[in-house]
């Protein structure tokens, strides 16, 4: 019946690998997530763990250890933040187009610059494209438990793509909550024995990895990869199934917090979904259907399912925790608003860049929201879709 | 294995991931003499098997029999530097023309 505890969003990740005992780890310390590294490197000097770890110098270097140790047919896992994940930049790529299921823990803060340590999603956005797997997490509990899940999604046959779990620097990282831990023999089971069909150390059958891939081939390969990344939603929530079955905490794409009758929701990611959920709370007592949709699976992005949960809704603000700085919107607005034009949805919508630099988001904001919303539907106008919340200067 | 039947006709779905490569010493299976920027041919009657022109193939682009003996151009191979055709005293190799 799983093991009470009280664990920071990095100890909850650092245990979850440390249960999952990758054979690999290859990590270079940054600021919010030093602390996952440093824990496991702990448990590995405590024999806890049976894991090679590579104290590489520079996040490029991590990321290219992980390929080599991943090719090579070794389960593999690393940890970084915002520029720790820009430095890794060349390598991230490669990752994928090598379709090799490293799992990361991105512990998401501001991109520099100017220098800033706090949590935005700049880093994670700035990967969307990347052809990795991205999971959101709006705490402790749930970056343990899509660290859990991280592998049996990325190393599945239909899928064989890395994998980030993505959650708020400092505001879940280091914010110490309850938890609840699953046994070691069950995630064990859980997680199973990695086996690659194809790696680099089987000597019995010999393989080259990355040939040069000109004109006539990268289409395709691309194609392939954008086709796993599709197949990737149906595996996630047959993993999450099971997971389930085992823990009862269910997972979906996205998370439906009160949807079901809203009228005005907010769809958003990570920790935000907290504050939103006491906000809806407080207004569903003075009778305002507000409701939220937390998007978990970003990448692949459920644009037609979150466009069919929306269905019934009369205005909708999508909030982004990373301006795309494009004069148009931010990422995840951008997406939601395309997976509603494919499903011929034509409620208003607003976007919010919100939180940026690790700018505190109150209950009391996300309540203007939800009044800004009640105004469109009264006013009929949506005259300014792309807005901020918390800016100072902004009308 | 399936990739030597990959060419750039192949549909993805019969691609293999990422590109990879799941045979060993398969170079063989790569033509390079299609980027061959002459043709040297060889004029059987004129050539007294002296032995000079295969041993500075820097492609090893002309077979030669258990009885060392040579045998016509391997065109997959054969780039076209012409040197056979330099130390060939009979003049027994000409450029295509």
């Amino acid at each position: 019946m799983g093991i009470r505890e009280r664990l920071s969003g990095n100890e909850a990740v650092a245990t979850a690998m440390k249960q999952i005992n990758p054979d690999v780890v290859a990590a270079f310390p940054i600021t919010p997530s030093t602390e996952i590294p440093q824990y496991f490197s702990t448990f590995v000097s405590n024999g806890q763990v049976d894991t090679n770890f590579v104290a590489v110098e520079s996040e490029h270097s991590a990321m290219s250890a992980c390929i080599g140790s991943e090719a090579a047919g070794a389960r593999t896992m690393t940890a970084t933040s915002a520029n720790g994940l820009s430095l890794m930049w060349e390598m991230i790529y490669i990752a994928s187009s090598l379709r090799l299921p490293i799992v990361l823990s991105l512990v998401n803060r501001a991109v520099s610059g100017p220098l800033n340590i706090h949590n935005d999603h700049s880093d994670a956005m700035g990967a969307r494209d990347s052809g990795w797997i991205q999971l959101f997490s709006e705490n402790n509990q749930e970056a343990y438990d899509n660290t859990i899940m991280a592998n049996r999604i990325a190393e599945h046959k239909d899928v064989l793509l890395p994998l980030m779990v993505c959650q708020d620097g400092f505001i879940t990282s280091h914010s110490i909550e309850n938890i609840e831990l699953i046994e070691d023999e069950k995630v064990k089971e859980f997680v199973g024995k990695y086996t690659p069909e194809h790696y680099l150390l089987d000597d019995k059958n010999p393989m080259a990895i990355g040939p040069l891939d000109l004109q006539s081939y990268l289409f395709e390969h691309k194609a392939q990869q954008a086709i796993a990344m599709k197949n990737a939603k149906k595996v996630i929530l047959e993993v999450s199934k099971e997971f389930e079955k085992m823990t009862g905490r269910k997972y979906g794409l996205f998370e439906e917090y009160k949807l079901d009758d809203a009228e005005y929701v907010i769809v958003c990611m990570n920790s935000t979904a907290g504050t939103v959920k006491q906000t809806v709370n407080e207004l569903r007592e003075k009778g305002i259907k507000a409701g939220l949709l937390k998007v978990r699976v970003f990448r692949p992005f459920p644009g037609e399912e979150i466009a069919k949960a929306l269905s019934k809704a009369k205005v909708v603000a999508v909030l982004d925790k990373a301006d795309s700085l494009n004069g148009q919107g931010g990422a995840l607005y951008e997406d939601v608003v395309s997976g509603m034009y494919n499903e011929k949805l034509t409620i208003p919508t607003v976007n919010y860049v919100y939180g940026i630099g690790g700018r505190d988001t109150t209950t009391k904001e996300i309540e203007s929201v939800y009044n800004d919303l009640i105004e469109i539907e009264k006013e009929g106008k949506n005259e300014n879709p792309y807005r901020y919340l918390g800016l100072r200067g902004d009308k | 294995m399936t990739e030597n039947k990959i060419n750039p006709k192949t549909p993805y779905q019969d691609l293999t991931i990422g590109g990879n490569i799941y045979d060993a010493g398969n170079a063989k299976e790569f033509k390079t003499g299609d980027w061959r920027s002459q043709k040297p041919i060889w004029i059987e009657e004129k050539c007294k098997q002296c032995g000079l022109c295969w041993p500075v193939c820097p492609d090893d682009a002309i077979p030669v029999t258990k009885e060392k003996k040579r045998t016509n151009f391997n065109y997959d191979a054969c780039k076209g530097c012409m040197v056979c055709a330099k130390v060939c005293p009979f003049k027994a190799i000409e450029k295509e023309v």
